[in-house]
């Protein structure tokens, strides 16, 4: 298995506080990489960066590398609208637009110019079968989207992401904000998902990890700490740190 | 990795901030050239005598002096009566009114009153001020016509700034056995007095800068008096003064230079109400 | 028990206080509809709305105030045509794009122009506008509806800009970051997201401003020549509130109650407007 994407020497500062210190770690394609340890630990912080979402916070600061399709994102040049409709985002809070559910699907198409209804029809269903909702929501397209549940809403916006047929997906705790049940359906997703697309998850639910990640990455203090297969991190981590945080030590 | 934003979205955001930038500089130079314009033709008009004089069709001379008094005269009485009007209107709908409907009937009437135009104002205050309660044309007439029509200003900034008293300090009053009016007197308004100074200012501009409503119930006579005598007479404000003098007689060098009155009072009360927002907002964050 | 007393006492001042703002509404309309009715009654509802002809000195005299009513919004049309776009695109600048000195800086400038007495506006509308219009479009008198319109559009900008950056402001943040996600720009991020879920918000903004278009006399009446013609938009025209105030000061007997009867159309106009106001704000906060 290839890796999509490869961060070197990574270090990042707000303001004058280092969140990220040295992150070094390749991301397979088409498996599910968990980030956990406790909050604050950087491991949303460098999902962002992935996306380069955090160029919208203002003082921050940046070395290192991160290359993705054979490229330096963070290089001169690099367009960052083309980078974020590859590495799509779910956020922790689902947030779908204040418009419909289709409009909502279609707002990533037809921002990057596709027209016609009948490519738009397609594209929706598509992104919502992806998203295993398309049989809740079928029959009210043109509803308004805010009306779903919490958790149709997120699947809703894990099929907005896919809309723009990304190859990586960030999602930032997706289930945080749901219920159990509406959590296992995202989970489902998940693994579902990565025969298409590579998946990035922060949780702070180590069984979560287990159940859906094939490689897991252990972040404290805005360290990389252990990095590896899933099943060999929670059964024979190397690191004492690691292997307080996983069997509830701190954290 | 695909790259490159199309050459049509290029234009679109292309377009949009043009259009943005372009928005916000003819905005903001529209009142360049207001202020400048106004203050250039006005500024030379201004002399000692044009201020310190009443007009006077003997020798010819045009003096302002008794529309400035009129328009302090008339703002300190306004004042007088629609800071506690608004305020207390404030502290009965935040403090005592239970009557979710009735809250809202009051809220809807006031924005209602914030929506009728002047000139309305002036019609229903010459009826009723004037007519109905014979107090002819006269400055109190006016004056009472703008209590109506600053009411709900007052009542909103007030009704803004109880809401910044913390629940906990009515509460704690309470709990230490005070009555009702003892927390209010000893919490709640203390809590007011910032939408009541920031109520006051963007009164005073509001009076400043009326004209339509004042002109039949206050009227446009141009004589000097004592404040409570000046109540009972009839008197232009600067405003209306300008609109007497560029309208009806074509003086517009006298018209410009209140005009510059007016412009240099919409300065300093704007940077008041902007002083004085910054300076409550950093007391409460303390 | 005298606490008591006191206690109750002291709520009924403050009941009464709360009360006002109602009892001046009611005083209002009933005024308006008391002193407005007898002259319609007189006229006829129907040759009083829809009479093309206001000769209210005449020696038979005419009250028809359709051209004020229709003065009044094409005025206001005309006015937001103008102003609108200008209003929206400086707000969405304002709230979204500008640098922060410049967005202070900008800020303050469109409260001064809140801030401008209307007759200082009708004055340097007579001086600069008026003259103009009739230069640049060759027109005996540039006195005219068009006159109006620019000086009532510039009178409106504060209220749509400060409305709408309201609104702008309002909206959630996480909507902006679903759509810079999506790989779309800033720019396109704000109008095809932030505006329209601030939709109920700028709708209230517009609204205010047909609101103070069609209130606004001094101003109007110094730049638009104030004759009762037909509108028309090089020609001198007559709103409704410059109706009542240029004949109120020498008018008596029918022709005065007609012009309170113009004064309860004005009002009429005014309380739909608030109503979709209402609407409007309401569902923007519902959102």
């Amino acid at each position: 298995m290839s890796d999509i994407i490869t961060v070197k020497d990574l270090c990042l500062w707000y303001g004058g506080v280092q969140a990220l210190k040295n992150i070094n770690i390749n991301i397979p394609e088409h498996a599910v990489t968990a980030l956990i340890g406790p909050s604050g630990c950087g491991k949303s912080t460098f999902l962002k960066t992935l996306d380069r979402m955090n160029d919208l916070v203002p003082g921050v600061k940046i070395t290192g590398q991160v290359e993705y399709a054979g490229g330096d994102i963070f290089a001169r040049g690099t367009d960052v609208n083309a980078l974020r409709r590859d590495v799509g985002m779910v956020f922790q809070k689902p947030n779908p637009f204040p418009m419909s559910v289709y409009d909502n699907i279609a707002y990533g198409p037809r921002t990057h110019g596709v027209k016609g209804r009948a490519r738009l029809d397609e594209i929706v269903e598509r992104s919502l079968r992806d998203a295993a909702i398309w049989d809740e929501v079928k029959d009210r397209l043109r509803k308004n989207a805010l009306g779903l549940s919490g958790g149709q809403q997120q699947r809703l916006c894990i099929a907005r992401a896919l809309a723009v047929e990304p190859r990586v997906l960030l999602m930032d705790e997706p289930t945080s904000a749901l219920d159990p049940i509406s959590t296992g359906k995202i989970e489902e997703l998940a693994a579902q998902l990565k025969e298409k697309y590579t998946i990035i998850i922060v949780t702070h639910n180590m069984q979560q990890a287990v159940r859906i990640s094939d490689y897991t990455a252990f972040f404290l203090l805005g360290e990389l700490v252990e990095y590896g297969p899933t099943e060999e991190i929670f059964s024979r981590p190397t690191d004492k740190r690691t292997e307080d945080y996983i069997t509830g030590r701190f954290g | 990795m695909q790259t490159g934003i199309s050459r049509k979205r290029r234009a679109y955001i292309l377009l949009m901030r043009a259009l943005m930038g372009l928005s916000a500089a003819v905005t903001a130079a529209l009142v360049l050239f207001l202020v400048v314009y106004v203050m250039a033709k006005g500024l030379p008009e201004l002399s000692w005598t044009l201020l310190s004089t009443k007009p006077s069709y003997l020798t010819g001379s045009i003096g302002i002096l008794p529309d400035i008094l009129n328009t302090v005269y008339i703002i300190l009485s306004t004042l007088v009566f629609v800071l506690p009007l608004g305020a207390g209107a404030a502290v009965y709908l935040t403090e005592y009114a239970r009557n979710k409907k009735l809250v809202a009937v009051i809220e809807y009437a006031a924005e209602t009153l914030s929506g009728i135009p002047s000139i309305i104002y002036g019609l229903v205050g010459m009826l009723f001020f004037c007519s109905f309660l014979d107090m002819q044309t006269s400055l109190l007439a006016g004056a009472l016509t703008l209590v109506v029509m600053n009411l709900p200003t007052v009542l909103r900034t007030t009704q803004e700034s109880l809401k910044t008293v913390p629940q906990s300090y009515r509460e704690g009053a309470f709990g230490l056995g005070a009555g009702k009016w003892r927390v209010i007197r000893t919490v709640v308004l203390p809590g007011c007095v910032d939408g009541i100074v920031t109520g006051c200012i963007l009164s005073v501009g509001r009076i400043l800068g009326e004209s339509a409503a004042l002109l039949f119930t206050a009227g446009f006579a141009h004589a000097v008096h004592g404040f409570f005598e000046g109540l009972e007479h009839s008197g232009a404000t600067l405003t209306v003064a300008l609109y007497f003098y560029a309208k009806e007689q074509g003086q517009f060098g006298v018209a410009f230079a209140i005009a510059a009155i007016l412009m240099a009072l919409t300065l300093v009360i704007q940077l008041a109400a902007m002083l004085a927002g910054r300076w409550f907002k950093r007391r409460r964050e303390q | 028990m005298k606490k008591k007393a006191f206690e109750s006492f002291v709520y009924g001042i403050f009941l009464i206080l709360g009360l006002i703002t109602v009892g001046c509404v009611l005083l209002i309309t009933v005024y308006l509809i008391l002193s407005g009715i007898p002259a319609i009654r007189e006229i006829g509802l129907f040759k009083f709305l829809f009479g093309k002809t206001w000769a209210s000195t005449a020696k038979t005299p005419q009250f028809g105030i359709l051209p004020f009513i229709l003065t009044s919004v094409y005025g206001t049309a005309g006015a937001m045509a103008l102003g609108v776009p200008v209003g929206f695109l400086t707000a969405v600048y304002l709230a979204k794009a500008a640098p922060p000195r410049v967005k202070t800086v900008v800020s303050g400038a469109v409260s001064v122009l809140a801030g401008i007495p209307s007759v200082v506006y009708g004055l340097v509308g007579m001086l600069v506008l008026v003259p103009g219009i009739r230069r640049f479009f060759h027109v005996p008198d540039g006195a005219s509806l068009l006159a109006a319109m620019v000086v009532l559009a510039v009178m409106i900008l504060p209220s749509i800009v400060n409305v709408s950056i309201t609104a702008l402001e309002a909206v959630p943040k996480e909507y902006e970051d679903a759509s810079l996600a999506l790989g779309a720009t800033p720019t396109e991020t704000w109008f095809r997201v932030s505006v329209p879920a601030a939709r109920s918000g700028i709708a209230a903004a517009v609204v205010l401003g047909v609101g103070r278009a069609i209130g606004e006399a001094m101003a109007v009446m110094m730049v638009s020549g104030n004759v009762a013609n037909m509108p028309s938009l090089f020609q001198s025209v007559r709103f409704l509130t410059t109706a009542v105030a240029s004949e109120m000061s020498y008018s008596s007997g029918l022709q005065r109650q007609a012009l309170f009867s113009i004064a309860l159309v004005l009002y009429l106009f005014i309380l739909l407007i608030n109503a979709a106001l209402n609407f409007f704000l309401k569902r923007g906060k519902e959102s």
